[in-house]
């Protein structure tokens, strides 16, 4: 008696899941079909190569085809790890990655802290706008402009630094200025659309705390400190995780461009030797194992410091 | 000043302390005024230093005399860029890349959004995880560009528009949209009156989502314009490069020298160098000249996305 009415519960309940399937099926079977081409996008450009990426295993056969191909075990991470190269990519990534972090991070905080506290509407609007607008620069031309303004013979830069006396520097072509030259040229281009996040953070702190403020007496200093940045906090927590999601997949395309021979021996990161020895040098499977290695690693960060941000401050992106 | 004559009822103390604090407060906001200034210039200088350049002669250019205005005013550098066929061609291909992708990608964005903002469509939580996770983990270059080699998509105008045409972002900003902005009820009622999905969405949704449509249309269609990455790997022949690869031979790899005297080398030099400027500016020119118009729909944009849905 009571196994039979457990067995029933139990179908009753897939059933049940069963029941509100095909009532949906049937109210929305049009938007089910809307969403084939979406799904299908996703499966074919994102989830078959994540599968394709057992290729990291194998010995890549043109003819033969991935799933054709020769299994290989580990032989391509063994050769990634002994690799003399791999210490120094990985070394050029973190530090580029976290130095932009550091700088990039805390610098569209503090315009929007400043812009905030501006009364003069205009002023402020023009900021906003001007800071904004190097966001809509393309990268390529992003990069032709730092090629420009640092050109040893005729570059603005060095122009200046003449007229003050100062000898023509190479500046791309140093491996210790190359860090500097990538992350200021970020802050520059992305500092005022970064502040948006926080600026609307801002505008939505109760005005009731500023009143409180007030009435305690707090100088601007200590309602910056009192009221704004803990109004910024859940905003600034969840761009500080994703940018930590994404210290591993640091920008190739700025960082491809700026390479020259000179400045390899610190520009050169995972994602720019992967494109070179994959597409390049057409060593698929060592390609595919190194890129492999990075999203695991970007996987694990991004858990990481989504648990941290969890336990500390209760703002996750989950 | 206005403060401390309402408050001479209070105490000396107290009104003596909301003076000092007052004066504090105005060095600290002279110091943010100085700093936002400073902060201005940097980023406005070399705008202007750029647009400056390109609108100057070629000699002036190579011989470092322009500082903040144009010397020798001419358009020069601007005629030879529109005399130079790569870059022509450049443009048209950026122009239709720019309009079919975008077209593509609010499309499927919408497809897939929709659906997932209605709470009574079943399945949409699994299928939002299925969506998000391609976010935080992916192949890798080399596995997604097979697929695209099988596709025999590789140096065709498709692999430029397909592969990249979702971005997991741009759902999750317009699947909140939906979700705060079309009320439940209106659903509801069409359903009762029998209008179906599809209908619904041509008559009701779409002209409801103006917004979100050009926010949408917005960032896809600067992201297809300025990108080079894809046309780096997938694009072979030299007449379906968008402007920015060409930008990329011509402003980073130099690729445009020929021989010739030396008295004409120095010449094509200092043209070489103008037209540098002059191409940055009008690569540049059709993102920043609508900039200041759609401003307002980028910080709503962004402004939808951070609410967590």
């Amino acid at each position: 008696m009571t196994s039979e009415s457990k067995s029933v519960e139990k179908t009753s309940k897939s059933s049940a899941l069963q029941r509100a399937l095909s009532r949906s099926w049937r109210r929305h079977w049009q938007l089910y079909l809307l969403i084939l081409p979406p799904i299908a996008y996703f499966i074919i450009f994102k989830y078959v190569p994540m599968v394709n990426a057992v290729l990291a295993f194998k010995d890549y056969n043109v003819i033969k085809g991935i799933w054709g191909s020769p299994w290989a075990g580990t032989k391509y991470f063994e050769l990634l790890f002994q690799n003399p190269a791999f210490i120094t990519l990985i070394k050029n990534t973190l530090y580029i990655s976290f130095y932009s972090l550091i700088v990039g991070f805390p610098i569209p905080i503090l315009l929007a802290l400043a812009l905030n506290e501006i009364k003069n509407i205009r002023f402020k609007k023009i900021v906003q706008m001007v800071t904004y607008a190097p966001y809509f620069i393309s990268t390529v031309v992003m990069v032709s402009i730092i090629m420009l303004f640092l050109s040893p013979r005729l570059g603005i830069v060095n122009t200046i630094a003449g007229a003050l006396g100062f000898e023509a520097v190479n500046f791309l072509g140093e491996p210790g200025l190359f860090r500097s030259i990538y992350v200021f040229s970020d802050v520059w281009q992305g500092m005022g659309y970064s502040a948006v996040i926080y600026l609307a953070a801002l505008a939505g702190v109760d005005p009731s705390l500023y009143e409180a403020a007030k009435v305690d007496g707090a100088n601007r200093m200590q309602k910056i400190i009192n009221v704004d940045l803990p109004g910024l906090l859940p905003a600034a927590v969840i761009i500080l995780i994703l940018s930590v999601g994404n210290i591993m997949a640091v920008g190739f395309e700025k960082i491809y461009l700026l390479q020259n021979p000179l400045n390899l021996s610190a520009s050169e990161i995972i994602s720019t030797y992967v494109y070179k020895i994959g597409l390049l040098n057409a060593n698929y499977s060592f390609a595919t194992a190194v890129g492999l290695f990075n999203s695991v690693i970007n996987l694990v960060l991004l858990l990481i410091v989504n648990a941290v941000a969890k336990r500390l401050s209760n703002t996750s992106l989950w | 000043m206005s403060n401390t004559q309402t408050d001479t009822g209070r105490s000396r103390i107290r009104s003596s302390s909301t003076i000092r604090e007052s004066w504090g407060d105005r060095v600290f906001i002279t110091v943010v005024y100085f700093m936002l200034t400073v902060v201005l210039i940097a980023v406005l200088y070399p705008l202007i230093y750029i647009v400056s350049s390109s609108l100057s002669s070629p000699a002036a250019v190579s011989s470092g005399k322009v500082w903040l205005w144009p010397i020798d005013l001419t358009f020069d550098g601007y005629k030879s860029v529109l005399r130079n066929d790569q870059v022509l061609t450049g443009y048209a291909n950026s122009l239709f890349y720019t309009a079919c992708g975008t077209l593509i990608s609010v499309a499927l964005t919408i497809m897939i959004a929709y659906p997932l903002s209605k709470k009574t469509f079943v399945g949409r939580s699994s299928l939002m995880m299925f969506i998000t996770f391609t976010m935080l983990f992916s192949g890798g270059l080399i596995p997604t560009y097979l697929v695209v080699k099988t596709m025999g998509l590789i140096d065709t105008r498709w692999a430029l528009l397909i592969p990249n045409a979702i971005w997991v972002w741009q759902v999750i900003i317009a699947r909140t949209f939906f979700q705060n902005s079309i009320p439940e009820e209106l659903s509801e009622a069409a359903d009762i009156d029998g209008c179906s999905d599809i209908r619904f969405i041509f008559s009701v949704i779409l002209p409801l989502a103006k917004p979100i449509i050009a926010v949408l249309s917005l960032m896809y269609a600067v992201g297809q314009w300025n990108a080079y990455f894809d046309a780096l790997i997938y694009l072979k022949s030299q007449s379906l490069y968008p402007l920015q690869l060409i930008l990329r031979s011509i402003l980073i790899l130099n690729s445009s020298t020929g021989n010739m005297d030396a008295s004409e080398m120095i010449k094509q030099q200092q043209m070489a160098e103008l037209m540098k400027y002059s191409l940055i500016v009008m690569a540049s020119l059709p993102v920043l000249i609508i900039y200041p118009f759609v401003q307002r729909y980028f910080v709503q944009g962004m402004l939808i996305g951070s609410v967590k849905g």
